[in-house]
């Protein structure tokens, strides 16, 4: 069984985000980076598919990013993923999520692949296309918010359990190859383990550029991009708390209503 | 920050850790805040050593660091073990311990001066975190002054006869400790001096008591253990090393140790800092937090100050160590400095938080009384002076 996962790279949950002058995203200096925590889950459960079938297969981690993207990869590696593949050139800088799928789609055609898990969403532009578009891109299926998967290596298929509306479950069960997005509650990931981080010394990462996938400079990045950001602002800053006084419970009630009706427009 | 250019770079000074350091930070880091931090009030209170929590970080691979992989270890260096300690050490004094002092004083005697019996039929189980082993130095009325020991070792028909009784003996009495390596006068040298030597005693040996010692001021969740020996025989094979070269044995032994002691005098002085960081900026007084007080920004940048500066003389004793250059100096140095500088950054931490400084609730609390015992264990401040000061006048 050969499991790939496609990792991202994302500021810490708690960065405080600051927008660049003009229209240039955020300032990236000063964030801390982490592996985008969906794509831990999918880490984490590539490891354990792979140690229930008896540590039968490889685990390869594709990951779209800068140099900096090489600290998140080590320490997948020092989870237990055996090699990396590591896109990294200034070429795919600006890609949209089509062209992201499509760089990860022509990395991924390059290794044998059974299962291809992903985060369901990455928690910086929290878009959740990646994964979908890349499984069109490879011609194979998706299923997406994946929170328990069961491998029939046998009979390469995988069983998988989704959350849909109103608390639901919906089990469907997938041909491989396949693409999966992994949701949060699928698995609980474990550390980089001490004896991990001495092992991942010595594991390989491959760093490929857009030449060596066979991409010309105008079928990628910000040439090639559907989607243009237009702009980039900031949340309105939290304004302090309403208090409304008084001591007749009606009359408050009256003036709450009044002003989420007026003021608040939400009703 | 752009490099400066035009300068020919003569040395090879770096202080750059490697990325393999670095993920080990983060690594420790996180499981520090995530497994221990959670519980720590609670075992400081109950004065419980968790089982539970020791075999996660067995788990994880903390319980043999540096120790070669043939044993069942890590093979880190020195510098990657002590940036482990000073993680933990961040979070929680006693669990520090509690992973210093097995691997530091532990596995160390056994892995550097054990024969290969020896290390096969202890270290796997050690390094795993599956058993715990003490360290057997320290008596009620000889530390430091190891000649004092009154423990005695004869050699009665074959067998090693063990009588005496050690104190203060970190890990010595959990549920799962398996032995301790303990210190014993075991005859008289030529010269007068008592010929000292290393024996491993096993937890079952008949006749060996090893009892929890509570109400702790520092350490709380950390095991601490008096041991009792009466008429306990062992085996020939148990002396470890040379007879009479104990006290070598644990010069050397002390010498790791005390960067681990200063590991956790850095460590734990950051976590105080970052603590008193922390409130400092939640607080209001007059109208402004704490920390727009010029008073309180002047303590955390002395604070902040001393660490580094500590950091950078605890990190050159270990690179020192690591590259097989002599550094007891360094070791007595750093720990005389770390442990310093963590009274004066938990008290100042305490002195922002103010009343709350002095509940237990508030972990700057907790780092002020471990604090403590940095002064004190491995050789005292006083120790340090002394070894530092003979290596000044011999050096000139």
């Amino acid at each position: 069984m050969n499991i790939v996962v496609c990792m991202k790279q994302v500021p810490d949950t708690e960065t405080k985000i600051r927008l660049k002058e003009g229209n240039g995203g955020i300032q990236t200096d000063g964030v801390k980076w982490i592996i985008n925590p969906y794509c831990e889950f999918a880490v984490e459960e590539a490891l354990r598919i792979r140690e229930r079938n008896g540590g039968q297969g490889t685990v390869t981690l594709v990951c779209m990013g800068p140099d900096r993207a090489v600290e998140s990869i080590r320490t997948a590696l020092a989870m237990g993923v055996d090699k990396a593949i590591h896109l990294n050139d200034p070429l795919f800088e600006g890609s949209d999520n089509f062209g992201v799928a499509k760089i990860l789609a022509r990395a991924i055609q390059t290794i044998p692949h059974d299962i291809i898990l992903c985060g369901k969403q990455a928690v910086d532009d929290d878009a959740s296309q990646v994964p979908q578009i890349l499984a069109e891109q490879l011609n194979i299926p998706h299923v997406m918010v994946v929170e328990k998967m069961e491998v029939d290596v046998a009979n390469k298929k995988v069983t998988t359990s989704r959350r849909i509306e109103g608390g639901a479950k919906e089990v469907l069960e997938v041909p491989l190859p396949a693409v999966f997005g992994a949701d949060k509650g699928m698995n609980e990931p474990r550390y980089a383990s001490l004896p991990g981080i001495m092992k991942a010394k010595s594991k390989e990462v491959k760093k490929v550029t857009a030449a060596d996938l066979g991409l010309k400079p105008e079928e990628i990045g910000v040439a090639a991009a559907k989607v243009k950001i237009q702009a980039y602002s900031l949340p309105p800053e939290r304004q302090a708390g309403k208090k409304i006084e008084g001591g007749d419970p009606a009359q408050v009630a009256h003036e709450l209503a009044k002003w989420l009706r007026e003021e608040a427009r939400v009703i | 920050m752009q490099k400066l250019k035009g300068f020919a770079i003569l040395g090879n000074m770096d202080f750059n850790l490697s990325p393999e350091q670095e993920l080990l930070r983060k690594t420790v880091r996180e499981f520090a805040e995530q497994e221990i931090k959670p519980l720590a009030f609670d075992l400081n209170q109950k004065e419980e050593c968790s089982i539970e929590v020791i075999q996660k970080m067995g788990d994880l691979g903390l319980m043999g660091m540096t120790v070669s992989p043939e044993y069942g270890g890590q093979g880190f260096d020195p510098l990657s073990y002590i940036i482990a300690i000073e993680e933990i050490a961040r979070v929680d004094g006693s669990h520090a311990a509690t992973v210093a002092a097995h691997n530091g004083l532990g596995l160390s005697p056994i892995y550097y001066f054990g024969n290969e019996q020896q290390k096969r039929r202890y270290l796997p189980d050690l390094c795993a975190g599956k058993a715990l082993w003490g360290f057997g130095l320290t008596e009620p009325e000889a530390g430091s002054d190891a000649g004092n020991s009154q423990t005695v070792a004869k050699w009665v028909h074959g067998e090693w006869l063990i009588n005496g009784r050690k104190i203060f003996i970190t890990n010595a009495s959990t549920s799962i400790t398996r032995g301790s390596t303990v210190q014993a006068v075991t005859g008289r040298r030529p010269d007068g001096h008592p010929e000292i030597s290393c024996i491993l005693v096993e937890q079952n040996a008949a006749g060996f008591t090893a009892k929890p010692m509570h109400h702790k001021l520092v350490w709380r969740a950390s095991n601490t253990s008096e041991l009792y020996f009466e008429d306990v025989r062992v085996p020939e094979a148990n002396l470890l090393g040379k007879r009479g070269e104990g006290f070598k044995m644990m010069l050397q032994t002390l010498d790791g140790g005390r960067l681990a002691i200063a590991a956790m005098g850095l460590g734990g002085a950051q976590g105080a800092l970052e603590e008193a960081l922390k409130y400092s900026q939640q607080r209001k007084t007059f109208g402004k937090h704490l920390a727009e007080h010029q008073t309180i920004a002047f303590y955390l940048a002395e604070m902040q100050t001393e660490i580094e500066a500590a950091r950078s003389l605890l990190y050159r004793a270990c690179w020192l160590k690591g590259e097989g250059k002599p550094f007891g100096n360094f070791a007595a140095m750093a720990k005389l400095y770390c442990s310093e500088v963590m009274k004066r950054v938990a008290h100042k931490a305490v002195q922002i938080h103010g009343g709350y400084g002095l509940m237990e609730e508030f972990p700057v609390a907790r780092f002020y009384r471990d604090q403590r015992l940095l002064e004190i264990g491995e050789g005292a401040s006083e120790v340090q002076k002394m070894v530092i000061s003979r290596h000044l006048l011999r050096g000139q």
